[in-house]
């Protein structure tokens, strides 16, 4: 409540913090892959809200079968495997890993670079 | 809320493609300003975490189910921009790999799983976060308030669309009456897995978390000025 108004942001020592947002970047890839690979098993089969609706609603004759029905993941499902669990739980953690490269691949990309770098105006 | 293919005429369907396509230009621009080398993977693994967690559909009572789109989610923790680009990444990875969207609908599902939920849900995370005390905690509770909203704008979002280029004659007001009430259901969902991911972030480590850019210097003043 007292006139601190000026930011005073205390330095982080950078080293301690990468190791550690590295940490929470390892934390959420694991949490990514229990939830695909495994509790996604457990997830309800009942028609999503847009389904329900569309259904309810008498437009759901509409859907046109998808351009991409042979691909070996279609339908968060393994194409070779059998067991439904470990079928859906495969296509899971494959997408999970797919995810992370592609976005991760993406934003390395798009990033602020350190201002040591040669800057895009230098381009010819 | 992913729409397959059918539901909408061609010249909605490449509408929404050429805007989805314009604003994910206009994102991978103004991302840069948001993420550096610590947050860049942080956004490809919160893009990864929401794969997931759009697998599991959570049962929501009358038969019907749904799952999170994330876009809140991404928003609060890597920015607007970078999140608008988590989603997409999401939805093209679904729709060319899993066979879930579909593909002449990718415009029109990134128009409404990343960009309305992403616009909404941040601006009402900031209006909330502009009405409460500015703490770490509050961060959660406009985390919820700004997930759960961002649902059912995307439903009317969705209806909107319909009324201009839908495949079917429908009485849009009951269309309308039904996905709102669907989704607002969905939307408590939304904000409970949103509240509790920005929570658990911002505990660890409320430095990484883009929302609470600014909070977060303000509430240390406050302790260094003595208010506990």
């Amino acid at each position: 409540m007292s006139a601190a108004d000026q930011g005073t942001g205390t330095g982080p020592t950078p080293a301690n913090h990468s190791r550690r947002s590295a940490l929470i970047v390892l934390g959420l890839l694991v949490a990514a892959a229990i939830i695909a690979g495994v509790i996604s098993g457990f997830a309800s089969g009942s028609p999503d809200g847009l389904n329900r609706v569309a259904e309810d609603k008498g437009f759901s004759s509409l859907e046109q079968s998808h351009g991409a029905e042979g691909s070996p993941l279609a339908g968060y499902s393994t194409s070779g495997v059998d067991a439904e669990r470990l079928s859906g739980g495969l296509a899971g953690v494959v997408g999970v890993a797919l995810t992370f490269l592609v976005g991760g691949a993406i934003f390395l990309v798009v990033r602020r670079r350190p201002t040591t770098n040669t800057t895009p105006t230098d381009a010819p | 809320m992913h729409v397959p293919d059918g539901f909408f005429n061609a010249a909605v369907s490449v509408g929404a493609g050429v805007v989805a396509a314009g604003g994910v230009a206009l994102c991978l621009r103004k991302a840069r300003d948001e993420l550096d080398e610590r947050t860049a993977p942080l956004a490809g693994a919160v893009a990864a975490f929401i794969f997931a967690t759009q697998m599991i559909n959570f049962p929501i009572g009358l038969g019907t189910s749904g799952h999170l789109m994330g876009g809140a989610l991404a928003a609060i923790l890597v920015g607007p921009y970078a999140g608008a680009l988590c989603v997409t990444v999401v939805l093209i990875v679904q729709g060319l790999v899993f066979a879930d969207g579909g593909l002449t609908a990718l415009g029109i599902n990134v128009v409404l799983m990343a960009f309305t939920t992403v616009v909404i849900g941040w601006l009402v995370f900031r209006l909330a976060m502009g009405v409460l005390p500015k703490t770490r905690s509050s961060a959660t509770g406009a985390a919820f308030v700004g997930a759960l909203a961002s649902v059912p704008v995307a439903a009317l979002v969705f209806v909107g669309l319909f009324a201009i280029g839908g495949n079917a004659d429908l009485s849009l007001g009951s269309v309308a009456a039904a996905m709102t009430g669907f989704h607002v259901l969905i939307g408590v969902g939304e904000g409970l897995i949103t509240a509790a991911t920005v929570g658990f972030v911002a505990t660890i480590r409320p430095d990484l978390v883009y929302g609470l850019r600014g909070t977060l210097a303000r509430e240390q003043a406050a302790l260094a000025g003595g208010v506990a």
